[in-house]
């Protein structure tokens, strides 16, 4: 009986989602809409594969972005959270800089990059960096807040300074919010690199979705989305697998 | 108001001594202030003839919530004072295990926490308190949130581990059974602010037999107990 469940529980989702795709695809075979408006799933499919070998650099270039914003957002936001769990001034005054920051659309700031660092790889790194770095920021200063004051007192009256208070038990009860907040930012790299890029440059799937774009070659542009859900996807689960090697008592627990 | 107000008490070395009272008294502020966790305004804690109000680490304390660690193994949280005082997993573990099987831990020490029963993770605690070795020991309502039955059978072993590790014991509680059995001497406490209402010295011959808690000698002092509670 459980395991029926276990199993409907994926079946059901996954037979809405193809569902989806068949109702998209049989609109465009029976010309409801026309092709050069909404290409059907199946041609975006070819036309990916298609345009795979010319398509390879600019994913390359993209990854590349992603992975160095990602990595230096990763450094920064846990630098960033650690000043702000340890002092309340730092804090009260990164807080709301750091929420205003979000709320200033990044598809303004693209260009503005564009303009102060010119058309290299250096803005849209900056693009994922800013787009990558709240979510960390917030999600681990809650995790390391999220400590029992029963356990920070045990440890107290065992004297440990706060060092030790930090590496024995904050750091480590922080790390399932840590790794919500990078699941999060891992997905928005991609698209993060990708905004980055629409403002010009030599190669990147920006790039190249503004360029096939321009040529009304909508199968290219689904092609490009179908490739950065992809991308995004294969990112989120990579971190998912860190965190399960990382947490092992965390995967005995949802047994 | 005061949480605590003109508290006054001892502990002879090696003594059973327990603060009975209502919930939300002050027993456990009374502990923090003993653990130096919280700050003390009027008053005196001694050790050994030494003024030692509001320095941490002269006493084991033990909260009535387990506090694992749920990263850590069984070992590994039981160790974590030694660990605190810099030294290495190895030397530390070495140290530990020779007491699980006391701590009735024995086969679980690689487990993590949540693979334990409620019991088995209060003992856990109670062995990494142990751990910290200092001759006494504060215990607050370490059995509160276990059930009935387990409660039952850890107060009978936390009585066979006190006599054996030879501690000075300070327990806080509400249940006036389980002070009675388990004490050598019970303070019992007013509600807020924390008053001592009266000394009760518990005259049963040790080791004391599980079922002492239906004798009449028993029952007099719970009467007694619970006439002046009222």
């Amino acid at each position: 009986m459980k395991k029926w469940r276990s199993i409907g529980n994926k079946v059901i989702p996954l037979s809405f989602s193809t569902l989806l795709i068949v109702f998209w695809q049989l609109i465009v075979e029976r010309g409801v809409i026309a092709r050069y408006i909404l290409p059907s799933p199946w041609d975006v499919v070819l036309v990916c594969a298609r345009i795979l070998p010319e398509i390879k650099e600019h994913i390359y270039t993209t990854l590349q972005e992603a992975f160095t914003g990602l990595f230096v957002a990763i450094i920064l936001s846990v630098m960033m959270a650690i000043l702000m769990d340890n002092s309340p001034i730092i804090r009260e005054v990164v807080q709301p800089l750091l929420v205003v920051s979000q709320t200033v659309p990044v598809m303004i700031l693209a260009p503005l990059f564009a303009m102060w660092f010119g058309f290299g790889i250096l803005p849209k790194i900056m693009v994922v960096i800013l787009v990558c770095f709240f979510p960390i920021v917030v999600s681990l200063l809650e995790g390391l807040n999220s400590l029992d004051q029963d356990f920070l007192n045990l440890m107290k009256s065992m004297k440990a300074n706060r060092w030790q208070i930090f590496y024995l038990a904050k750091f480590p009860s922080s790390l399932n919010n840590f790794f919500s907040g990078l699941k999060i930012a891992a997905t928005y790299s991609i698209i993060g690199a990708v905004i980055g890029e629409w403002m010009g440059g030599k190669s990147g799937l920006g790039v190249y979705m503004t360029r096939v774009r321009q040529s009304f070659a909508l199968d290219k542009v689904f092609a490009t989305i179908l490739i950065i859900i992809v991308l995004s996807i294969i990112l989120f689960k990579i971190i998912e697998l860190i965190q399960f090697l990382v947490m092992p008592w965390r995967r005995a627990v949802s047994k | 108001m005061p949480i605590v107000e003109d508290v006054s008490f001892y502990l002879h070395k090696n003594e059973f001594v327990t603060l009975l009272g209502p919930s939300g008294c002050g027993k456990s502020t009374i502990l923090n202030m003993i653990a130096g966790i919280v700050p003390v305004e009027e008053g005196k804690v001694y050790i050994d003839g030494r003024d030692c109000t509001g320095e941490v680490g002269n006493v084991s304390y033990m909260y009535q919530k387990d506090l694992l660690l749920p990263w850590k193994k069984v070992i590994d949280n039981t160790i974590l004072p030694l660990i605190i005082k810099g030294e290495t997993v190895g030397e530390a573990r070495k140290k530990a295990i020779p007491y699980l099987s006391l701590f009735g831990l024995e086969g679980f020490e690689y487990k993590y926490p949540f693979q334990l029963s409620g019991g088995m993770r209060q003992r856990a605690a109670l062995l990494r308190t142990y751990m910290f070795s200092k001759d006494i020991v504060l215990l607050d309502e370490p059995f509160a949130g276990l059930d009935a039955i387990t409660r039952y059978n850890m107060q009978s072993w936390l009585m066979q581990v006190a006599d054996k590790v030879k501690a000075t014991i300070l327990f806080v509680t509400h249940d006036i059974e389980e002070a009675i059995y388990l004490s050598d001497r019970i303070y019992v406490l007013t509600e807020r602010p924390a008053r001592i209402k009266e000394e009760v010295k518990i005259q049963l011959s040790r080791p004391r037999e599980r079922d002492i808690v239906t004798s009449t000698q028993f029952n007099r002092i719970k009467k007694h107990i619970l006439l002046n509670l009222s």
